[in-house]
């Protein structure tokens, strides 16, 4: 059986220095800084990427095993920003790429970013099958209830009478409501926070990267341009109020968590949600092991051999 | 069986048949695709496999649900089979409307087998063909114990067939235990039942049997499968360890074929939501390192393009089955057509270079599966790989490859290095080469992969400039794959008046129509192309040989009168010898149908 490997262009060919995990220095934020962001001053997403880099430093995560991944949007041009292996791909359809990166690869971390056009309009569906599905990855929606990028039209988490390009006298359709969409799915775990209140965002994100399964965040992210002031009311600085998710709340509690979910107002943050149910990476991984069992010691020619006598 | 231009008169039937040998035979079974007929034309196909003759199946399946009327065709033969065969020699047939919808496909002189509990013969028929009816219903209720259901009378025709073609009754037996023999031993005492009581019935009124010569393929051993299957084996032989799909017929076998057997090799199918998804992820998963697959049929297609456009653009390897099926929409969902090259081509916005392949055969599927995915990796592609209806589902023996030898390791590389630039623009041979996430740059810079317009290292840029050299480089990788491929083998001589072009399933009944056009003198060559999108180089000098060029293709002949791979053609080569001849009556070529339309055209 022949095995093929590809030359590869390299700007400096040569043996690369071995480096031992011992040796390796936690990642700073000058390592993991790449290209300056495009987002206008002000914008909320600047934490979520701030954030980002202090976990890869704070969690020692290899430089290699980072992987970032995005769709279309303001807040998807994130791996630019990121100095790691990252993917920048179509409107909508991050997070199907990401579940192939990630069932094919449980030895990355894999982290998308995106906001909520790519989430919840045009990849609608894709958000529900990988809730259900389980795909270990971590999903950090940047929440700005607006088209920023294609500057002010109606998004599917703005308000009823917000007034866009494409809604001018105030939008009329009810909008989703991410945490009863991901609860409904079967995300395992589901929170929300906000851009500005950074404590309370780092501690949502390490506890998702942590999770093992499908970790979703939704961080409302101010649009600066088109919808500044939308998250004054969940800002204390700012005159508003920013209501945790009860000390007694039991976050395996599906309907409890429903019911959070529907909270007036700037609504409430922290865990809603999180239960622990097998991934479908780990359940890929047992049916492989099951079958390889039938076959062990055979070469993949000896197994395709086994199929096609069958077929004499 | 015999010169189809010389018809057997009808003569009275003499008590024992005569026995005749014959080099092959045509058989067409009609009835009801609930009914199993589909299971003994597999039978027949194997079994002819397993004796080392060629064979070819041509079959016809409802777009119904609950199933309704359905045919098999199995050509046999001793040497080469070409074709499914224009005109069967038997049709074995099970209701009054198999038997009006298909007489006409029996050659004048042929043998009519008729289930007598169902058929009534047409009276005005009968001195045309050998007409012989056996109460095929309740000698099968009769067999099995008279249950008053008559499942199972598929397999009691096959004794009646085996009967008539003194086929090798002890491989069929083996071949009826493989396939009933399970948990529940009275199905296949039941099947044997049939079959045994259908081998021993008297047929009354048959003056003819048949003996096949030896086949000439002895001693190479054969398998025995469809297209959809030899492609779902070739991608794992390929080393393809991913793959992405949504159920649509007819590539819905080939993605329930790999979510069955990857595990085995260590890897994953993935049935998704949807077309876009299916493909996104396998992309992904492709990025991860290893060449994935995802595939659909038609419409299928159409929803994939955005993202094929982004494999594109960011050169990121990737392999795209399209089963191609009768569209535009919903189309003819089971019925044949070539009617994709042009979205197979150029579909999607923007321009996206890709390569196009189509397999000519069963065993082509195989084999131009391995090639696919081995493009791929080495161009940095994604590659569609145009199969149609015509081979999906028909049945070919082929010789079993050298497994051991054709299967890869296709294991990423993720050895560590000191810089990297996937999009150089200063490579000597202008590819792409992608490091997989996982891989350490020691320089600390890594890539990252996009649909926008890119550098050298894959961030966005807005220069017009760089948008042209990238342009270049993604073209011209695909010009310096033309370079590599092989130029195609004329079929018959290499000068003549008339050059048939054909692709796809088109190929058997192409050289067949050559080879019969031979012989009576016309000056006939045939070429098969199997990479569409490059070409391969040197077609022009094939071509100067030729008075006419006429590709022979199953798709509308558009608003210019052209079929969708002679635009093409005329588009690459200016030449206004270049013509077609195309048809979309869901059907494959037949080879008289062939030479009548050529001819007349080149007249």
């Amino acid at each position: 059986m022949s095995t093929l490997t590809l030359p590869r262009t390299t700007l400096a060919p040569g043996i690369v220095p071995e480096l031992p995990d011992a040796e390796r220095k936690p990642l700073t934020k000058k390592d993991t800084a790449a290209d300056h962001p495009t987002w206008c001053p002000g914008c909320g997403d600047f934490s979520v990427l701030a954030l980002y880099y202090k976990i890869i430093e704070k969690r020692k995560i290899w430089h290699e095993k980072i992987c970032t991944i995005a769709g279309i949007g303001c807040s998807s041009r994130f791996p630019y920003f990121v100095q790691a292996h990252g993917a920048h791909f179509i409107h909508g359809r991050a997070l199907a790429f990401a579940s192939g990166v990630s069932l094919s690869r449980p030895d990355l971390h894999v982290f998308v970013f995106g906001g909520d056009g790519d989430a919840f309009s045009i990849g609608g569906n894709h958000f529900n099958h990988t809730a259900r599905k389980n795909v270990k990855l971590t999903y950090v929606v940047m929440d700005n209830h607006v088209y920023g990028l294609t500057k002010k039209q109606t998004s599917p988490t703005s308000p009823i009478g917000f007034k866009s390009k494409t809604d001018v006298w105030g939008s009329t359709d009810r909008p989703i409501n991410p945490m009863k969409q991901a609860i409904a799915a079967g995300a395992t775990f589901v929170a929300r926070s906000t851009a500005t209140n950074i404590p309370h965002l780092l501690k949502v994100m390490e506890a998702a990267m942590d999770h093992n399964g499908f970790s979703f965040i939704e961080c409302l992210s101010e649009c600066i341009e088109f919808y500044p002031g939308a998250f004054d009311g969940a800002n204390p600085r700012k005159g508003g109020s920013f209501p945790e998710v009860p000390a007694e709340h039991d976050v395996t509690d599906e309907y409890a968590a429903y019911k959070l979910a529907d909270a007036e107002g700037p609504g409430v943050f922290g865990i809603f949600y999180q239960v622990q149910r097998p991934t479908k990476n780990a359940n890929e991984a047992k049916l492989i092991t099951e079958h390889r069992s039938k076959v062990e010691g055979l070469a993949d020619w000896q197994i395709l051999k086994k199929s096609f006598d069958r077929m004499k | 069986m015999s010169d189809p231009t010389v018809a057997p008169e009808p003569s009275p039937a003499p008590t024992t048949p005569r026995v005749s040998k014959v080099s092959e035979a045509v058989i067409r079974i009609a009835g009801n695709s609930q009914d199993g007929i589909q299971a003994i034309g597999g039978f027949l196909a194997r079994l002819a496999g397993r004796s080392e003759q060629e064979v070819m199946t041509f079959m016809t399946i409802p777009a119904t649900i609950s199933g309704g009327p359905s045919i098999f065709q199995v050509r046999i033969g001793s040497g080469e089979v070409l074709s499914a065969g224009d005109d069967a020699d038997v049709l074995l047939c099970f209701y009054d409307h198999s038997y009006a919808n298909h007489i006409s496909s029996l050659k004048r002189g042929g043998i009519v087998l008729y289930d007598s509990d169902h058929v009534k013969p047409n009276e005005e028929l009968l001195g045309s063909y050998h007409h012989v009816g056996v109460p095929i219903s309740s000698l099968t209720v009769e067999a099995i114990g008279g249950t008053g259901r008559d499942k199972g009378k598929n397999i009691y025709a096959l004794g009646l067939l085996a009967r008539m073609f003194d086929l090798n009754v002890p491989k069929l037996t083996k071949l009826i235990e493989e396939r009933f023999g399970g948990k529940d031993p009275t199905i296949v005492q039941n099947a044997l039942a049939c079959f045994n009581s259908g081998y021993g019935h008297q047929v009354q009124g048959l003056w003819e049997t048949f003996q096949f010569q030896p086949g000439e393929n002895a001693g190479h051993p054969q398998v025995v499968m469809s297209g959809n299957e030899a492609l779902a084996y070739g991608l794992l032989a390929a080393g393809v360890r991913f793959g992405a799909g949504y159920p649509i017929t007819p590539w819905s076998d080939i993605m329930e074929l790999l979510r069955r057997e990857l595990p085995k090799y260590g890897g994953t199918f993935v049935q998704t939501e949807d077309e876009i998804a299916a493909i996104s992820m396998a992309i992904g998963a492709s990025y991860g390192g290893r060449v994935a697959v995802t595939g659909s049929s038609g419409p299928g297609i159409s929803l994939k393009t955005e993202a094929l456009g982004w494999a594109s653009m960011a050169e990121m390897p990737v392999v795209i089955i399209d089963v191609q099926r009768g569209g535009p929409s919903t189309g003819m969902p089971t019925n044949v057509e070539q009617s994709d090259l042009n979205i197979a081509i150029n579909g999607g916005h923007g321009d996206s270079p890709r390569v196009v392949l189509a397999p000519a055969s069963v065993e082509d599927c195989f084999y131009t599966a391995i090639e696919a995915v081995n493009i791929a990796r080495k161009y940095s592609t994604p590659v569609i790989l145009l199969t149609d209806q015509g081979i999906a589902s028909r049945i070919e023996a082929f010789p079993t490859p050298d497994l051991e030898k054709v299967c890869q390791n296709l294991t990423p590389d993720f050895t560590p290095v000191m810089d990297h630039k996937p999009y150089d623009l200063a490579t000597a041979d202008g590819i792409t080469r992608h490091i997989a996430p996982g891989t350490r740059v020691a320089s600390g810079k890594y890539p990252v992969v996009t649909g926008l317009e890119h550098d050298e290292l894959g961030h966005p840029t807005g220069s017009g400039k760089v948008h042209t050299q990238m342009n270049a480089k993604r073209r011209n990788k695909l010009k310096k794959l033309a370079e590599e491929l092989p130029v195609p083998q004329v079929y018959g001589a290499s000068e003549g008046h008339v050059l048939l072009v054909s692709w796809g399933s088109s190929k058997g009944p192409l050289e067949e129509a050559v080879k019969q056009a031979r012989k009576h003198g016309e000056a006939l060559s045939a070429l098969h192309l199997k990479h569409l999108n490059p070409l391969p180089n040197g077609l022009e000098k094939i071509f100067s040989g030729f008075t006419h060029v006429v590709v022979v293709e199953l798709n509308d002949e558009g608003l210019y009168g052209y079929g969708q791979l002679a635009a093409v053609l005329r588009a690459r080569y200016c030449d206004p010898r270049i013509r077609s001849v195309t048809k979309t009556d869901g059907l494959t070529w037949k080879v008289k149908e062939i030479l009548q339309r050529v001819l007349t055209l080149t007249k």
